[in-house]
Order: structure tokens, then sequence, then C-alpha cells
């Protein structure tokens, strides 16, 4: 298997890896550098500025803020989206009527039906998703205040996004919205792979569901939980939440600096005001915070791996 | 909608004494047992979710039906008429017929692209030892937990000192460099399950290594490039970061900004149900694909979490 070898390696590498250093890798060594410096953008002169840039984060409210909420946007959301999968991903798999002569355990009817509906916010383009919920939230002609009034709470009418301490939960109800469905089938396909017996010398046993469900799913299932908490905490600190939080909010970041995350002032200063090397150093603070909630995630989670 | 949020907390009560205390409960019919309450508990809750999902769906379907007055008006009653002609205003005067066509340009290339570097990086990296192979994949795997948009500032600059901002190919490109982490984490994964012995086979019956992989590798690995195709098709026609940055010129806009686009600027002579008729319009391709390939798509989707 010798024979050219290496120029066989060289010829497949070179393109992808090439294209992905150019696109992806080097702009990240620069932007770490830029933040060294006071680069506006807009013109290609610059100098060193040491970390005056770090100092005048360290000063910067907005900055505080938008780490405030992007740090709730990797502890809340994964709590919640993979709380509410795991429920009803167990739900699916042993919610079922039990018949006689049957498994202990059994899925409830129509388990793939549910799967498939769950599924569906995952297919969508966030930024879909967040402009028909920013019209759903609409204080007046909106579709959630319309069932309000036609519940007969037309007292309770809530200003949601416009509203400083409910903008934050409304744009993170769509988050739990959208992906909740995915952890659902994902943890759907790994509660089917436990074997039955576990469940039913459990039951024997006389152990309730909170307790097999406790004390055999969640530890079986654990490795995929975990990853999924990663997954998600890093999707709730870049792409996704800039997108929601772009699209719904007023601002965008509003109101009163109420839903601003880092990701989205990252952009707002490169793009906006023309400050890209301020941009670079917030953009190095978000990747400090992402790598070190993997690293938290990972660690605390660590566990012995049980075979099955 | 009123279902979906009135009775949540009256199942969750006797669910909650079903599962933790664990008494059998009587029932007058004699049939046992906590498998019936808890089978109707279950039944409950998940019926509510489904609700949950769907209902601003159709609602969206609804309201791009109806006309301007009565969306404002009254937000959940049923379309006076059908207004087709909100679908034709938002396909033809909102320009929804050049972004669909600029997305499928862009998603259309990027897959190709994305797909054939990345399995012939993914092969090197799985199948051949040489110096910094692991050096190599580390960097690509790497790339999947960094912020984008850090890297996104200085890209902007790279990209427009190439010439290649607000083009076509140029988004090609950074969507292809973009997906390239995940393609070839999961393919180099892929190509390592693969036997080893009919690529030797081939090898000793004088086929070079590039025809080796083109001829017998690749359609070997026809499944794991289905579930990363679909994976990044999904991905890739839902992306809303990267043009945001690198495609602001109005007339290469994909899907996705072009919607965005027409309900912030309300450009659009504040014609709601003209949007509302393209963000539907949005939708249906994509549920419709997925209804079709359900299966396919979940594999796809989920495949890279449970490696």
């Amino acid at each position: 298997m010798q024979h050219g070898k290496y120029r066989f390696i060289v010829g497949f590498l070179a393109l992808p890896l090439g294209l992905y250093a150019l696109f992806v890798v080097w702009p990240f060594i620069q932007s770490i550098y830029y933040s060294f410096t006071d680069w506006t953008g807009l013109s290609p002169e610059f100098k060193m500025v040491g970390f005056d840039n770090y100092t005048r984060m360290v000063h910067d409210d907005i900055f505080w803020k938008s780490l405030e909420h992007s740090l709730l946007f990797a502890l809340v959301l994964p709590l919640v989206t993979i709380s509410l999968a795991l429920f009803f991903a167990f739900m699916i798999n042993v919610g079922g009527r039990r018949r006689k002569g049957g498994p202990a355990i059994s899925g409830v009817r129509g388990s793939s039906f549910y799967k498939i509906v769950y599924f569906f916010p995952q297919v969508l383009s966030i930024a879909i998703v967040a402009l028909l919920f920013a019209f759903a939230y609409n204080p007046d002609s909106g579709a959630i205040n319309s069932i309000l009034r036609g519940v007969g709470l037309g007292s309770v009418q809530p200003l949601w996004l416009g509203d400083p301490s409910l903008a934050l939960w409304c744009v993170m109800a769509v988050l739990v919205w959208s992906t909740v469905g995915f952890f659902v089938v994902l943890f759907s396909a790994g509660m089917a792979s436990i074997p039955t017996e576990l469940y039913e010398s459990a039951l024997l046993d006389g152990a309730g569901r909170a307790a097999t469900f406790f004390r055999i799913t969640l530890p079986l299932l654990w490795d995929t939980v975990q990853s999924g908490w990663v997954y998600m905490g890093i999707l709730a600190l870049g792409a996704e939440s800039f997108a929601v939080v772009q699209i719904m909010t007023t601002g965008p970041g509003g109101p009163d600096y109420s839903t601003t995350v880092l990701v989205l002032y990252v952009y707002q200063k490169a793009f906006r005001d023309g400050q890209a090397a301020y941009a670079t150093t917030i953009g190095v603070a978000l990747l400090v915070v992402t790598l070190a909630f993997a690293a938290i995630v990972m660690r605390l989670g660590r566990r012995e791996r049980l075979e099955f | 909608m009123k279902t979906t949020e009135t009775p949540a907390p009256l199942p969750a009560e006797s669910g909650a004494t079903v599962s933790k205390i664990d008494v059998p409960v009587p029932r007058p019919s004699g049939k046992k047992s906590e498998g019936g309450v808890l089978n109707v508990f279950s039944h409950g809750v998940l019926i509510i979710w489904a609700i949950m999902v769907v209902t601003p769906l159709l609602w969206a379907v609804m309201t791009s039906f109806k006309s301007d007055s009565s969306i404002f008006s009254s937000p959940w009653s049923l379309p006076d008429h059908l207004h087709f002609d909100n679908w034709a205003r938002a396909w033809t005067d909102a320009n929804m017929s050049d972004y669909f066509l600029n997305t499928v340009l862009v998603v259309g290339g990027s897959l190709v692209g994305t797909l054939v570097l990345g399995s012939m990086a993914a092969y090197v990296l799985a199948r051949f030892d040489f110096p910094g192979n692991r050096f190599i994949y580390y960097l690509f795997v790497g790339g999947m937990s960094f912020p984008i948009m850090l890297a996104l500032v200085p890209l902007f600059y790279v990209v427009n000192n190439m010439g290649l901002l607000n083009t076509i190919h140029g988004l090609i490109l950074v969507y292809i460099a973009y997906s390239l982490p995940f393609t070839v984490f999961f393919l180099t994964a892929f190509f390592r399950t693969l036997p080893t012995s009919v690529a030797e086979a081939a090898f000793v019956d004088g086929a070079s290594h590039t025809r080796t992989f083109f001829q017998i590798m690749l359609p070997m690995a026809k499944p794991g490039l289905i579930s990363v195709g679909i994976f990044n098709f999904l991905g890739q026609w839902n992306q809303y970061m990267l043009p945001t940055v690198l495609n602001t010129d109005p007339d290469k806009k994909v899907l996705t900004q072009g919607l965005v686009q027409l309900a912030v600027s309300q450009g659009y002579k504040g014609d709601w149900s003209g949007l509302f008729a393209g963000l539907v319009m949005a939708m249906l391709p994509v549920l419709g694909a997925y209804i079709v390939f359900q299966r396919q798509v979940v594999q796809g989707l989920t495949a890279g979490a449970l490696k």
C-alpha cells in the first residue's frame, strides 16, 4: 500500500484542509490577534493597544448583561429542554397499556406519530420559527394575547417581548419549543435499546415508575444525556440564540438590553458600530465561556460507563 | 389551544401520585391497574405537547390565507375565503422566487462540495497513518465547539479582500468550510467501520488509491453519506447567521434572510398576509421532505449525537 501513498494523502487533503484553514482556522487566529489592537474594521490601519480592549470590556455594563444572559441560556435551556424531553420520551416508551401476557412495560400506541410530530420544529429554520413567534407574541394582534382574551383573561395582556422582565423568557421558550422534539427522538432511541428484562425485574422488586426512571433509564442513558447537554449548550451560546434574539427582540437585544447575548453583542460591535477589535475581544470571552461550559459538563458528568 | 393550557395540572398530579407512591388505583370496572392510569396520563401529556407543536404551524398556514384586516382584528378566526392572491404576491412582488433560487443554488453547490471534500479528507484521516494525522483530525473536530461568530468578524474582511463578498460562489465556499468539521468527524468514524479487505483487494489488482476511493469506498459509504448529507442539507438550507454577515446584497439574499428582511423593514407595504404566505412557502418544502423521508432525516440528524 506504500506506492504513491503520500502523494495521494496530500492530494486528497490539500483542498479540504486549505479551504478549512483559510475560512475557519485563520480567522479564529486573526480574531485573537485583533483583540489586542484598535482596529475599527473600516480602515486597514491599526496599532497594538495591549490589553486596552479587555480593560474596557471589564467596565462595560452591556458586556456583563450579555454575559449574564448567555450564561442563563446555557444553564436554563439545556435543563428545561432535556428534562421535558426525558419525560416525554419516558412516557412514549413505558406509558403503554399493559396487556395480558405482554411485556411488563410497553410503548404507548401511536408512539411513532408523536415522534414524527415532535420533530417538526427541528427541520424548520430557527429564523422562520423566530419570525412566527414574534407575531404570536404581538401584544395587540398576536395569537397568544388573543387566546387570553378568548378565555376571559382580557385583563391579562402582557407585552411579552416588549416587557423587559418577560422578553428573555419569551425568547427562551421559543428555543425550548423548537428543540425538545430532537431530544425526545434521541432519548427515545436510547430507551428503546434498554432490555425490557431490566424493567421487569425492577417491577418485580416493587420499584415504581419514578424509581425505574431514576435507577435504570437515566443511568443507562447518561452518555447520551451528557453529549446532548453539551450540544444544546453550544447552540444556546452561539448560532441559535443569535437568530432568535436578533430576529425577535426590539433593538435587537432590547428592550433596555434585557435580551442581549454575547454573540449578538459581538455582531453589533463589529458590523453596526465599526469596532471590530472590541468585537473580537467580546468574541474571545464567548470562546472562553463556551469551552469552559463544555469542560465543566464533561467533568461533572463523568461516570463509570454502564454496559448492558 | 384552550385545551393545551388548562388540563395540564390535573393529569400531572394524578401521574405523580401513581409513579411516586405506587398505590394500585381502584377502578370501578375492576380492570386493573397502574398501567391504565399511566396510559391515560401519558397520552394526555403527549397529546398536549403535540398540539403545542402543531398549533403555531397550522396558525401560520391559516393566516397566510387571510386578508390583512382580519389578521389584525381576529387572529384566530378562519379566513372568510381563501386569499390565494397572498401567495401570488409573496412569490412575485416580495421576491420569494429569487430567494428560493438563491437558496437552491447556494445549498446545491455547498452540499455537493461538502460531501466530496468531506469524504476525501475523512477517508485519508480514517485509513492512512502519517505524521500529523491526529493533529489534522482534531483541528477539524475542534471547529464544532468554537463559537463561529468570533471567526466571522475577520472572515468578513478575508472574504471581502478576495472579492467574494455578496457572491453566490463565495457563500458556497464558506458554507463548505463551516460544514467540514461535523462532516469529517462523522465520516471518519464511518470509514473506520468499513472492512479493509475490499479496498486492499482492489489495490492488489492494480487500482490506484484515487480509483479505489471513488469506485470502491464511496459506494460502500453510501449510508453514511446519506445521513451526513441530510444533516448538512437541513443545516445549510436553514442557515441564518453566515448569510446575515457575509451576504448583504438584497439581490443575493437566501430564504431565511429574505423573510427576516421583509418582516423587519416592513418595506413590503405592511403586507402581513403576504409575509405569512412567504413564511409558509418556506416551511412547506422542508416539512414535506421530512414527512416523506422521515426515517432518513431522523437518522441523519441524530446520528452525530449518538456517536
